[in-house]
């Protein structure tokens, strides 16, 4: 790759918040280390890993409007987090998270079980209520 | 207590890293330097690793190894710790810290408010210095960041003891013992040698070469073994290991060839110049794979045809490799 052959698609990814690093040849044939905004099938293929992400969100957050599942999977899927990811930040074991993934469950939580949740998940309690 | 430490932009972040926490002690290595010394190239195609359902691939070694090889063949001591308790891992950073000594941490992507939201998965491996504080906050040197950012003790606390794959428990590390003057050219040697070497002869199909070859099989069979949706995801996890995730380019072979050029100034030996030639070009060819593997994706055209050519394309890779390091691994010191 020559480096006036850098892409710079900006497709607003980085969020102006860093460009990023690639190496590429000077007009000498020599390696230089080239600063970029981004490539567009990099682009691409992120925004299809997000789309993925987001469709199941959407669709964790229909069968928690539903009634099928609690809140807790709704933020679970939107942090991309698995049960056991989330029992290791809410200090419970992987079967009483499954557990607390029924509505009915969910209800019966205390004060202090529904802050573990929230702190877990780094949000408030009013947070963890909804699928925003 | 901010030990006047240098941030200089990476394109990777164990590399990046390891080259800037050397020339604060003192020791001034390139990233392609450290990258290579580290044997850092590499190839894995592995189905039954699984994240988010989707095989892992992967351009570079294990996590980690890069900056052991190096320490090991130059000599360098490290200190590294995990622990067990959040808040006795975060004493015992500011204790570090009060002393002036940049250290090493392992952090989860996702926890890190700096990065932009988009490059924030779940990724545990993520190397940065800390270096100092200021106004409560930590002095961060990400290597992938243009310039220093901070992040606040909560936030830093949670990247350390993130959970999931690979879990950093707080992982901390920093040189104990750095030589004034080392020779790079055994080191060089025996570092390009290994690379080559377990590119081509490692007797898993899965790794190597050889991993390139089943991969391309593979990607040929997308389009009939799954869904439309499920072939193009499969395939834009191919092209996110190769070009996102600060690979410098081509899954790591730009920063390869360009190792070989330093490599070939310092052990006076032109013909890695010619080989750091085809290593890349070997990589626009890589790139080139990942650009028509993109515009399918998008195009949604998950077509028998169009996966057989990306297959080619992953197979003229291959065997560009292969001729490269079977080259290669005839390397000496003379």
């Amino acid at each position: 790759m020559e480096e006036d052959k850098v892409p710079q698609d900006d497709d607003n990814v980085l969020e102006g918040k860093l460009k990023v690093l690639k190496y590429a040849i000077d007009k000498n044939g020599n390696y230089t280390k080239v600063k970029t905004v981004g490539w567009e099938p990099e682009n691409i293929v992120l925004s299809q890993a997000w789309e993925e992400i987001n469709e199941r969100v959407d669709a964790v957050r229909s069968k928690v409007l539903n009634g099928k599942l609690s809140p807790i999977a709704y933020h679970m899927e939107k942090q991309m987090l698995d049960v056991s990811m989330l029992a290791g930040y809410v200090g419970y074991s992987s079967f009483r998270v499954k557990w607390h993934l029924k509505p009915w469950a969910f209800k019966r939580l205390s004060e202090t079980q529904l802050d573990k949740y929230a702190n877990a998940f780094r949000i408030s309690k009013e947070q963890l209520l909804k699928t925003d | 207590m901010n030990s006047n430490f240098q941030h200089n932009q990476s394109a990777h972040c164990e590399s990046g890293v390891a080259s800037n926490l050397l020339k604060h002690h003192g020791l001034n290595l390139s990233e392609p330097l450290v990258f290579g010394i580290g044997s850092g190239l590499f190839f894995g195609h592995m189905p039954f690793l699984k994240v988010n359902g989707i095989p892992a691939t992967t351009y570079r070694i294990f996590p980690g190894l890069i900056f052991a090889r190096l320490c090991k063949r130059l000599g360098i001591e490290m200190t590294k710790q995990t622990y067990r308790s959040e808040s006795k891992a975060m004493d015992h950073l500011d204790k570090i810290l009060e002393q002036g000594m940049p250290v090493g941490l392992l952090t989860s992507v996702y926890y890190l408010p700096y990065l932009p939201e988009a490059l924030r998965f779940h990724f545990n491996a993520h190397n940065i210095v800390v270096f100092g504080k200021q106004n409560g906050k930590y002095l961060v040197s990400d290597p992938i960041m243009e310039t220093i950012t901070e992040i606040d003790r909560e936030d830093l606390q949670r990247a350390r003891f993130a959970k999931g794959a690979l879990a950093p428990n707080g992982r901390m590390y920093y040189p104990t013992f750095v030589p004034k003057e080392v020779d790079l050219k055994k080191p060089i040697v025996e570092s390009i040698k290994k690379t080559a070497v377990d590119m081509t002869t490692i007797p898993v199909p899965l790794f190597g070469i050889r991993g390139q070859r089943y991969l391309a099989k593979r990607v040929a069979q997308y389009p009939i073994k799954m869904d439309k949706r499920k072939a193009a995801l499969f395939l834009g996890n191919i092209v996110r290991m190769q070009e996102e995730i600060g690979t410098g380019g081509a899954g790591f072979r730009f920063i390869f060839a360009a190792y070989l050029q330093e490599a070939s100034t310092i052990l006076n030996q032109p013909w890695l110049h010619d080989i750091s030639k085809e290593v890349t070009e070997t990589g626009d060819r890589w790139r080139d794979f990942a650009y028509d593997a993109a515009r399918i994706c998008k195009d949604r055209a998950v077509t028998g045809e169009n996966y057989q050519k990306l297959s080619e394309m992953m197979l003229e890779c291959a065997n560009r490799e292969e001729i490269i390091f079977n080259k290669l691994k005839k390397i000496s010191l003379t």
